[in-house]
């Protein structure tokens, strides 16, 4: 009981973000991706026409919503604080190589989360690589690497990933006529599917505001486990993954097995190394593909980097056939791992200075 | 040992909570000042502290956030 009387507002958050993302798969969006990062910046990225596979192309109001939630409640609890300045640069390819990852396995923490909950069992292996990825950053992190400080910016970039994520949701509800065709949405698979967009947005930005007031982070509950023995975070994402089980069983939405699982192939072994990949690209930027978004709402501008990167990341890898599909890995999905681990590992040996 | 100053603002997470904890348990650890720029590291801050053994903090608020640490 003292547990829970401790951890009582990440636990409730953790909750409602299992239990509205199950509603949301209810309401429209695909199979157990009630709600994804990294597959819905990937859809935002097909949308503005940075890639062309014409299944995933759709402007997910949820993202928009999770940075200007976010935003609204850092407002509110006077803790909006522009800063940057922490190396962005390498943030960018942190969030790019995160992206080739994910697409590796089709998912962020969160849905391999909502995955395993709709009893797709191939997350089991992507949740065992995201815990060794996460692990090796933690051993960078004892080993001293740190991207040095961000400083206290100017009010306006802070503002800029607010206004972007604001002009991305108006071309969503103008849908303007552009020679060329964009934006793009998809006709077929999983960019049509989507819950209203009142619905999406209102739910997710309701996630934006618990999730800036809890610091809710997915990479972060594994790192503090075994970092610092701290069980705070896991609790949150513990109570998402049984939660949205409860909910998967109540709406009739819990399949369990391996083989055909929506959005999911069963390659377990890149299924595995995508989110190693992954999971160190989060541990050495400090935050989960969700927590990013939610600190560049609150001012963070390297945290904004890092979405960008992962945005840029997605365009890529469905250009160049490095993202897997419900058929399996791509062709070059090996060869991304390996330079993104390449990326991952340089990043974590090299930049090492003593801080203190 | 006399006091210690900390400064770990604009570190990312978990590196304020992470190098605070370093200093704690260091043998020579008396007294402690951490500036962090967050509220976040404040609160990560001071759920390792809650279980610690053996210490006291107070926080002052400012344009940042000051922590004072010492042995109870």
């Amino acid at each position: 009981m003292g547990f829970f009387k401790k951890h009582w507002k990440i636990i409730l958050c953790g909750t409602f973000i299992g239990i509205v993302a199950t509603l949301l798969q209810k309401f429209g969006n695909p199979a157990n991706m009630g709600v994804c990062v990294a597959c819905f910046e990937r859809d935002i990225a097909g949308a503005l026409g940075f890639h062309r596979a014409t299944v995933v192309q759709y402007l997910r109001p949820e993202i928009f919503a999770f940075v200007l939630g976010s935003f609204a409640s850092s407002l509110l609890f006077k803790e909006f604080k522009p800063r940057g300045g922490s190396l962005p640069l390498v943030r960018f390819f942190l969030g790019f190589f995160a992206m080739l990852g994910a697409l590796v396995f089709l998912g962020c923490p969160w849905r391999a989360l909502l995955r395993l909950a709709g009893g797709d069992w191939n997350a089991i292996a992507a949740l065992v690589g995201l815990v060794v990825g996460v692990f090796i950053g933690v051993q960078f992190i004892k080993g001293g690497y740190n991207l040095g400080r961000s400083y206290p910016a100017y009010k306006f970039p802070g503002l800029l990933m607010p206004l972007m994520m604001l002009g991305l949701l108006l071309l969503l509800i103008i849908k303007p006529v552009v020679p060329g065709g964009v934006p793009f949405f998809s006709q077929k698979g999983p960019g049509s599917q989507h819950a209203p967009i009142i619905i999406s947005f209102i739910i997710a930005f309701f996630i934006g505001i618990f999730a800036q007031r809890t610091r809710f982070c997915t990479m972060g509950a594994v790192r503090d486990i075994i970092l610092m023995r701290d069980f705070h975070l896991a609790s949150g994402v513990i109570s998402l993954l049984a939660f949205a089980f409860l909910s998967n069983l109540a709406l009739g939405q819990f399949k369990p097995g391996f083989f055909n699982q929506p959005v999911a192939h069963t390659n377990q072994i890149w299924t595995f190394f995508g989110m190693v990949l992954s999971g160190l690209a989060y541990a050495l930027a400090g935050g989960c593909p969700g927590r990013q978004l939610f600190l560049s709402g609150e001012g963070d501008i390297d945290a904004g980097v890092f979405v960008i990167g992962m945005i840029v990341g997605a365009g890529f890898a469905h250009n160049f056939a490095t993202a897997a599909s419900p058929a399996g890995v791509g062709p070059w999905s090996p060869i991304a791992v390996v330079a993104g681990l390449f990326f991952c590992i340089a990043t974590g040996l090299f930049m090492r200075k003593k801080i203190a | 040992m006399a006091k210690k100053l900390l400064d770990l603002r604009g570190l990312s997470c978990p590196q304020p909570v992470f190098e605070t904890k370093k200093a704690v348990e260091d043998p020579s650890f008396e007294e402690l000042e951490v500036l962090v720029d967050t509220k976040t590291s404040v609160e990560n801050i001071q759920r390792l502290l809650s279980r610690m053994a053996g210490v006291t903090h107070a926080v002052e608020e400012g344009e940042d956030f000051k922590v004072i640490i010492s042995r109870t």
